[in-house]
């Protein structure tokens, strides 16, 4: 394959991971802009949804697509009540403070790996795609008599990986919506502005709390229902997912939601390329060191704006 | 330094030492570990119960410890007196670049920081594999572990040097907080601006801290791959960050006996529950959720908050 069949194939690849990135990202910066609180536990609300699609699909046994289409349902609502439960029984009674929770959801994070440990085991299982046509893909190239489409072989894309960019670009576009056209959107930007205002106002601020916990869960599963037909459900996926989604929070300025998009479409494309040149550990010591160099020297995030 | 103070820490090293005639050989064994363990959790205890810095990197200060001790013992063969200082000097030298860079931060971003700064540590001791051996790490051997004339590789030796180390740990971190500058770390943890205010340079004695604590627990690294002849890319996971902080909370952030009891329960805790299931961590999640929801003073705190008053 020549060098520009082989590049569209990488971004292909790289859009996909851009895609579940951003979902997951998006759900970790929501958490963060309206509640000032740092999940360490997101990572584990991913696997959970991987790890559910896997019991959901497996459980009713029938035909993929309606597995699949129960999992994309049903494990976002179970993490999302799980996180919410989590929220109300632990973070609420923190008080939100930001240093106590960190270590509570690093608890948590524990506590969640090793129940599925404990129930799922330490198998990597997969879960079947609902539809999985490979289409071929053309290329240009300057022949005899011009511009000329050819297919080179190999170059192709399956039906379902581009379904999952369409899902995550269609979750994203409703996240925006939900947050700046409705009611539940603007109560929640009044309680990331001033909470104790929003309070004042008649605002159910504690309940707003455990929604955003939930639905910012509920996120990060909904990414973990759509990778697990390309990449197997394990225990301890959730801590590569963690590390990437803190990247693109950081460099997108945390609490942004343009920006996040922004930065996994950056990281997800790039990281294709970076594994490329360089082993898998050293991009992942540029990229640890990338988020703290950022913290220490720009803590706005490389896109945000500096504080007034 | 007064009567009582003297006879709480001297009396729980005279009944360490006396432990050493007394336990079973397993116990033994496992208060040797203990002891060194507890140095660690000393050395975070110094940042995070006395000067309030919340660190989620200090893998990074043990394994540079063990790895600066252990690389030029196991390569080099310099001898185990000067690979210890060896380790000593690495772990310093790491919290010295460390502090400078992330006490630009504060609160959270701090946290995130050492955590990312420790992961790289971890992968860099991975991506060198091939002097670290990453997860299967190093075995050193038994001529390697004799420091000062004293043969490691020998329980009751290891135990007494365990306990010395530890008493030394203990009486120093006790002496650094009643010292001047000790107080003004203590100034730092309750109100930062009035410290400030009162004209202490607070970055400085901050960096202090971040360079104390990591030598600390840098020593506990180096001595725990001498005596227990291991040296191994797992100590540098985000576990053995977490652990510290779950010992100190559980043990009592800010008082000097404390750590050494929350390593003492938790050990326990997980040795029994490992022999019942492989999820032993577990316990760990669960301990760390309770703790910072209803006793964040830990054991010897909450001890501190309702009887004994004068803890230090």
């Amino acid at each position: 394959m020549d060098f520009g069949p082989h590049l569209l194939l990488a971004a292909i690849e790289g859009a996909v991971t851009a895609a579940v990135l951003a979902l997951m990202a998006a759900g970790l910066s929501l958490v963060f802009g309206v509640m000032r609180v740092v999940n360490v536990a997101h990572g584990e609300f991913y696997m959970l949804g991987a790890v559910l699609a896997w019991v959901v699909a497996s459980t009713l046994g029938a035909h993929p697509a309606l597995g699949f289409v129960a999992a994309l349902a049903i494990a976002p609502l179970i993490v999302g009540a799980v996180a919410a439960a989590a929220d109300m029984t632990v973070l609420k009674r923190l008080d939100y403070d930001p240093e106590r929770t960190i270590v509570a959801t690093i608890g948590l994070l524990y506590i969640l790996q090793q129940l599925t440990l404990m129930g799922y085991g330490p198998e990597a299982r997969p879960v079947a795609p609902p539809f999985n046509q490979r289409l071929a893909l053309p290329w240009v190239e300057w022949g005899d008599g011009g511009v000329q489409l050819y297919w080179p072989w190999g170059l192709s894309v399956t039906t379902y990986k581009l379904f999952v960019i369409g899902a995550a670009g269609a979750v994203l576009a409703g996240l925006w919506a939900l947050m700046t056209r409705t009611r539940i959107g603007l109560v929640m930007r009044a309680t990331q502005l001033d909470g104790e205002m929003a309070l004042a106002f008649g605002i159910p601020v504690e309940r707003v709390y455990a929604g955003v916990f939930g639905l910012g869960a509920a996120l990060a599963a909904l990414a973990g229902v759509l990778i697990v037909p390309i990449q197997q459900a394990h225990y301890l996926m959730g801590g590569d997912a963690l590390l990437l989604s803190f990247i693109v929070v950081i460099i997108g300025g945390l609490g942004s939601l343009a920006g996040t998009v922004i930065a996994a479409i950056l990281i997800g494309m790039s990281d294709g390329i970076i594994s490329v040149f360089f082993s898998p550990t050293l991009a992942k010591i540029i990229a640890t060191l990338l988020v703290a160099f950022v913290l220490v020297f720009r803590p706005q995030g490389l896109m945000g704006k500096p504080p007034r | 330094m007064s009567a009582r103070v003297f006879a709480l820490h001297g009396g729980l090293i005279a009944v360490l030492l006396a432990l050493h005639f007394l336990l079973p050989v397993y116990h033994h064994g496992n208060f040797a570990r203990v002891m060194v363990l507890a140095c660690y959790a000393i050395g975070y205890n110094v940042l995070f119960g006395y000067t309030g810095l919340l660190s989620l990197g200090h893998a990074m200060f043990f394994a540079a410890g063990m790895y600066g001790m252990g690389l030029p013992l196991h390569y080099l063969g310099i001898g185990a007196e000067l690979a210890f200082l060896a380790g000593l000097a690495s772990a310093a030298l790491l919290a010295l670049v460390v502090g400078l860079l992330a006490l630009r931060t504060v609160g959270v971003a701090f946290m995130i920081v050492t955590l990312m700064f420790s992961e790289a540590v971890y992968l860099t001791i991975l991506l060198a594999g091939r002097w670290t051996r990453g997860d299967e790490g190093l075995v050193l051997a038994r001529p390697e572990r004799v420091f000062l004339g004293l043969d490691l590789s020998n329980p009751d030796i290891r135990y007494l040097v365990a306990l010395g180390l530890f008493a030394l740990c203990l009486v120093g971190t006790l002496w650094l907080v009643r010292q001047p500058s000790g107080r003004v770390l203590i100034a730092i943890r309750e109100n930062e601006e009035r410290a400030q205010l009162l004209g202490y340079d607070i970055f400085r004695h901050k960096l202090a801290a971040v360079v104390i604590s990591g030598t600390i627990s840098g020593a506990a690294g180096a001595a725990y791959g001498l005596m227990f002849g291991y040296v191994g890319a797992s100590f540098a996971e985000v576990q053995y960050s977490i652990f510290p902080l779950l010992w100190v909370l559980l043990g009592g952030a800010g008082t000097i006996i404390g750590p050494f009891f929350g390593v003492l329960f938790m050990f326990y805790l997980i040795d029994l529950s490992s022999g019942l299931t492989s999820a032993y961590m577990l316990i760990a999640g669960v301990a760390l959720v309770l703790l910072t929801l209803f006793a964040p003073q830990g054991l010897a705190g909450e001890l501190r908050r309702r009887w004994v008053r004068w803890l230090p």
